[in-house]
């Protein structure tokens, strides 16, 4: 069982999650510090260590969409969350996937901030509210991505003789 | 097939792809900003484990631009361009334009301008408006900085699923002060900010045949604020006259056209004559209004530029329109050019003379002020009115600023006014 720890609306962008005037920092090790900077309740959460991992982001349509910053994605892995939205942006699903960072596209999706979900195979269970909503399978072009645990193993395989 | 089934088709060494197919596509030019740095990092981190140095697959098809922070704001930037200037010099990547008032810019624009774009190619870039290319007949798309290591240690793009196309028809012409930023961000606002997500936008009618390559990589630009995975205009007369009289390509094009029985997921009509400037307001993309819905809204800062609308007719609709004139008091107008080819030309044209005598402040050209991260930041509740592309909270560096886009015809007149005002009077 997951904690919702944040429930965000649609088009919640790159800028959101991970602000550009942190892009200098590109390093998987150095960008969690600034997740979600400018929500500075959650961010102080985050950082401070109170955030159990494996909690979940809910989230509407669009999550991650604008810029292709692949720091929107290795700060959210940096704390091993689950993000459930309605709905992702081509890359930032891509770059989630091929980072490890887990996402679920569950497109009626309703929780609030404490509910406690599970997600399962094809669909995710709101515990709290007692409700389940089907679930998006991650586009199957990707699978093998995903399989291998993420993009930089998988190139490795494919390059080693 | 649409023109990115026949892209794709080309570059897998196939007959025909359908919509849906997984292809693995040859990739003909690879292009990374100043996140080259990450890029390099996930590349070395690929063959960690492998026996042998890490080497690209193909040093002449890699691109790299400085552009988001130049010259650099601070010490880490300037660590990372340098530590990207040792990884080109050790790789021997050729298409390497560094922070140079002879060959510098805005990476979509430095590609188009020296002709590196081709119509036909794969394209990826690690930047979302790579969309941008594909005003010159390219596929071209964004991917992430792990997705750019895998393509420099391969040579192509893994898993790529072939899109459906949406073909958004334009006809008629523009009426006056009505300009290709205003069919685009009618578009977005009519599609939504995801609209067209996993999608590619074809872009066909007399408006798009009759526009400029220059409008062309505005609307292909900002595609994919409305999702799409890159938007393309047919290769035609006017882009072989860009990429050989301005660009100076001398070599054969093909010029890659869909079929006239090709399949689309969508067709939008836009009746271009019917247009009327368009503003989009805070905070995302697709809060489409016309200007007629937000005309006197006071503006703190005017912004001209960016790979969206920095071009040399986007300085001239502000130069024409600010010549012997005066910016209000209490409004900062910032340009800056997309490239520094463009910085020049505008300069010799007296563009710049007539915008400097008008008030506005010429930065050089780069990215950073349309993402906040270097110059042009807003105060706390400050509002923006911008060319650029994004409109996101924080966008331009203070969540508590809003930013609204628009047209340089829009911009100008309200740089005038200090308030958001209407170009047609």
């Amino acid at each position: 069982m997951a904690r919702v720890v944040q429930a965000l609306g649609d088009d919640i962008s790159t800028d959101h999650i991970y602000p550009g005037r942190f892009m200098a920092t590109v390093l998987p090790s150095e960008t969690p510090k600034y997740a979600f900077a400018d929500m500075t309740e959650f961010n102080a959460a985050l950082v401070g260590g109170s955030i159990a991992p494996g909690s979940v982001i809910v989230a509407g349509q669009n999550f991650g969409c604008g810029s292709s910053r692949e720091q929107a994605a290795s700060t959210l892995k940096g704390y091993d969350l689950t993000i459930v939205a309605r709905g992702f942006a081509r890359i930032f699903l891509q770059n989630s996937i091929n980072l490890g960072l887990r996402t679920v596209i569950c497109p009626a999706i309703e929780a609030s901030v404490g509910d406690e979900l599970r997600v399962e195979d094809g669909r995710v269970v709101n515990v709290t509210t007692a409700r389940a909503f089907d679930t998006v399978p991650l586009p199957a072009a990707r699978q093998a991505i995903i399989d291998a645990g993420g993009l930089i193993p998988y190139v490795r395989a494919r390059l080693a003789p | 097939m649409t023109i990115v089934q026949k892209v794709l088709a080309r570059a897998s060494g196939k007959a025909a792809v359908e919509v849906g197919e997984v292809v693995e596509p040859a990739v003909d030019l690879a292009m990374s900003h100043e996140n080259a740095a990450l890029v390099l990092n996930q590349f070395n981190e690929i063959f960690k484990g492998i026996d042998r140095p890490p080497r690209v697959w193909d040093p002449s098809r890699i691109a790299i631009i400085f552009d988001h922070r130049v010259p650099a704001e601070s010490a880490k930037t300037a660590t990372n361009q340098k530590r990207v200037r040792n990884f080109v010099e050790q790789q021997g990547i050729t298409k390497f334009h560094d922070v140079r008032g002879d060959e510098g810019g805005i990476c979509h624009q430095v590609l188009a301008e020296t002709g590196y774009d081709r119509p036909g190619q794969v394209i990826v870039g690690t930047d979302s408006h790579t969309t941008s290319h594909g005003a010159l007949g390219a596929f071209a798309f964004g991917v992430g900085a792990t997705e750019m290591a895998a393509v420099w240690a391969l040579g192509h793009v893994l898993n790529v699923e072939v899109p459906a196309t949406i073909k958004v028809v334009v006809s008629g012409r523009l009426p006056p002060h009505v300009l290709p930023k205003d069919v685009i961000l009618h578009l977005v606002g009519l599609v939504s900010a995801e609209g067209a997500n996993f999608q590619v936008i074809e872009f066909h009618g007399e408006a798009i045949r009759t526009m400029p390559t220059s409008g062309r990589l505005t609307l292909c630009n900002m595609a994919v604020e409305a999702g799409a995975t890159s938007g393309i205009v047919p290769a035609d007369e006017e882009t072989v006259r860009f990429l050989r009289e301005e660009a100076g390509l001398t070599e054969a094009l093909d010029l890659v056209v869909p079929d006239a029985d090709a399949e689309y997921v969508r067709v939008i009509e836009i009746d271009a004559s019917a247009l009327v400037p368009q503003v989009a307001c805070p905070h995302t993309v697709d809060n489409v209004k016309p200007v007629t819905a937000v005309t006197g809204r006071k503006v703190d800062q005017i912004v001209i530029g960016s790979c969206t609308n920095g071009r040399l007719d986007d300085l001239e609709v502000a130069a024409t329109m600010l010549a012997g004139r005066t910016i209000a008091r209490g409004v900062r107008m910032l340009v800056f050019p997309a490239s520094w080819r463009i910085y020049q030309e505008a300069m010799r044209l007296g563009y710049l003379e007539t915008l400097i005598g008008a008030g506005a402040v010429v930065l050089n050209p780069g990215c950073g002020c349309c993402l906040g991260i270097h110059q042009g930041a807003l105060g706390d509740g400050e509002v923006a009115l911008s060319t650029t592309n994004r409109n996101f909270k924080g966008r331009m560096g203070n969540p508590t600023a809003e930013v609204y886009l628009c047209s340089p015809a829009v911009a100008a007149a309200s740089a005038l006014t200090g308030v958001i005002t209407d170009p047609r009077g």
